[in-house]
């Protein structure tokens, strides 16, 4: 299995994981936003618990869940490794002058990265480890008792600096995806004249459609509208 | 013209290097930076001074030896040689920056002059191809499609200059080492060697120190020659599926 290792080692085969790992992180993204749309349903948060009950106890959404914290988290590192390995192919001096031919968010997607690991930390700590590990309220509908996620959310976005916060993220995140979703199909040798344009298109619609949705949600609430 | 330069000077690899700013007075704008860079160190000279030492050979555009990193970019404001740029691209009392190109596989030499020895040894470690000597054969006795033929040419054009390099925010190869494999890959005779020429090409220019491609492109916004990162996609291709595929090679003597 060596050279299994050496393609995994290769500089090659580096960007093909930070590919892999990005490519379902991207869908996960599409999921966690047809849940969090149901915050603005006009039902006092009941579509919404349910729906957070539900992925909380489903045996394979928590497989799934595990997994994802996994590549998110080799996704990170393995990104802040790269990022060091290629500070260091410049050599001992850098330029006076650096090079500006290309779109700021692909020079940039280390900063952004980072900015949007600060928010997850975040936004686990005050969502996802409160639902786990934290003592909630509950709320009974149609007979069964499930934590009230919803009251939590609220609570957080009525604060002025973390919908500030949120959003200020989510404009990060729309600029990682800006480079990030194509960078996915170049990295994995995935170019052809025939693709490309489709490629394009959904990898910018999505990096603009996506993060705008997530930012939509703190911003209703906070001012109280509901769809 | 008058102009102020602002000049990496730097006496050897070991030595630390600084910016020396030269006022040049006598700059005409049909000069190429070249000559502007000539004329200079004349004066430099006639003054008992070192001259600035830089890389150049044909001043054709064609030989790849020229480098300069000129305010901000390889080969300065055009997408062209450091050669073929004529002092008319900057304007009268302009401050130019130059500098050599900078990357750990590209060691500086002296003053603007980098070793580029690497990527020669790239090249010698799987750019070639195999083919029988012998008198020219006959036009399209090897068939071909014109399209991927035009494609290789287009990939055969890179003239290993290290702008790609230069350009580079991770000082990557990757334009240089993908079109030196496109070329081949494309073509009937590179089929021989296709799969070990990618491993091997890549595996050195891992070793040589050159970063990784984050796909920002500045490479192709910056390539005198206009390689696209599409010969990128095709090597990122040709080395996984090389890699997944080829076979492992053992020696055993003796011919079985």
């Amino acid at each position: 299995m060596k050279w299994f290792l050496d393609l995994f080692s290769s500089s090659l085969g580096r960007k093909v994981l930070m590919a892999l790992t990005g490519l379902f992180l991207i869908l996960f993204l599409a999921v966690h936003l047809a849940g969090n749309l149901q915050l603005l349903k006009d039902d006092g948060g009941k579509a919404f618990n349910i729906y957070a009950d539900f992925m909380g106890h489903n045996p394979l959404i928590q497989f799934v869940s595990k997994g994802n914290f996994a590549l998110i988290l080799i996704h990170a590192i393995w990104g802040i490794f790269l990022t060091i390995k290629n500070r260091k192919a410049r050599g001992p001096v850098g330029y006076a002058i650096s090079n500006k031919s290309s779109v700021w968010a692909s020079r940039n997607m280390g900063i952004l990265g980072t900015l949007i690991l600060i928010f997850l930390v975040i936004h686990l700590k005050d969502f996802y480890a409160q639902a786990h590990f934290g003592s909630l309220s509950t709320q009974v509908y149609d007979g069964k008792e499930v934590t009230d996620l919803y009251t939590q959310v609220a609570y957080w976005f009525k604060v002025e600096w973390y919908v500030i916060l949120y959003v200020v993220c989510m404009a990060a995140l729309g600029f990682h995806l800006w480079h990030g979703f194509a960078s996915v199909f170049q990295s994995l040798g995935l170019n052809h004249l025939k693709y490309n344009p489709v490629i394009n298109f959904v990898g910018k619609t999505f990096a603009v459609v996506v993060p705008f949705a997530f930012a939509i949600i703190p911003i209703f609430m906070y001012l109280g509208i509901t769809i | 013209m008058k102009l102020t330069l602002k000049i990496w000077r730097q006496k050897s690899k070991d030595d630390k290097g600084f910016f020396k700013t030269y006022v040049h007075n006598h700059v005409s704008p049909d000069m190429s930076f070249l000559e502007m860079l000539d004329v200079l160190n004349t004066e430099l000279i006639k003054k008992n001074e070192e001259p600035v030492h830089f890389d150049h050979d044909c001043r054709e555009g064609i030989c790849g030896m020229c480098s300069l990193y000129i305010n901000g970019k390889p080969h300065g404001p055009l997408q062209t040689t450091t050669c073929q740029l004529h002092m008319r691209s900057f304007s009268d009392g302009e401050t130019i920056t130059i500098e050599p190109w900078r990357a750990s596989a590209f060691p500086v030499v002296k003053d603007l002059v980098v070793d580029r020895a690497a990527f020669d040894r790239i090249q010698q470690a799987g750019g070639y191809v195999n083919v029988n000597t012998g008198g020219v054969p006959d036009a399209n006795v090897i068939p071909i499609a014109k399209k991927l033929a035009d494609e290789a040419m287009d990939a055969a054009a890179c003239i290993g200059c290290g702008a790609c390099v230069a350009a580079c925010k991770n000082a990557s190869a990757m334009l240089f080492v993908s079109a030196k494999i496109s070329q081949f890959a494309l073509l009937p005779q590179g089929q021989v060697e296709r799969k070990e020429r990618a491993e091997k090409m890549v595996a050195q220019m891992d070793a040589e120190g050159f970063g990784s491609c984050t796909n920002t492109y500045a490479c192709e916004a910056e390539c005198p020659k206009g390689i696209k990162i599409t010969n990128i996609a095709r090597m990122n291709r040709e080395y996984l599926s090389a890699m997944l595929s080829s076979y492992k090679i053992e020696s055993k003597g003796g011919g079985d």
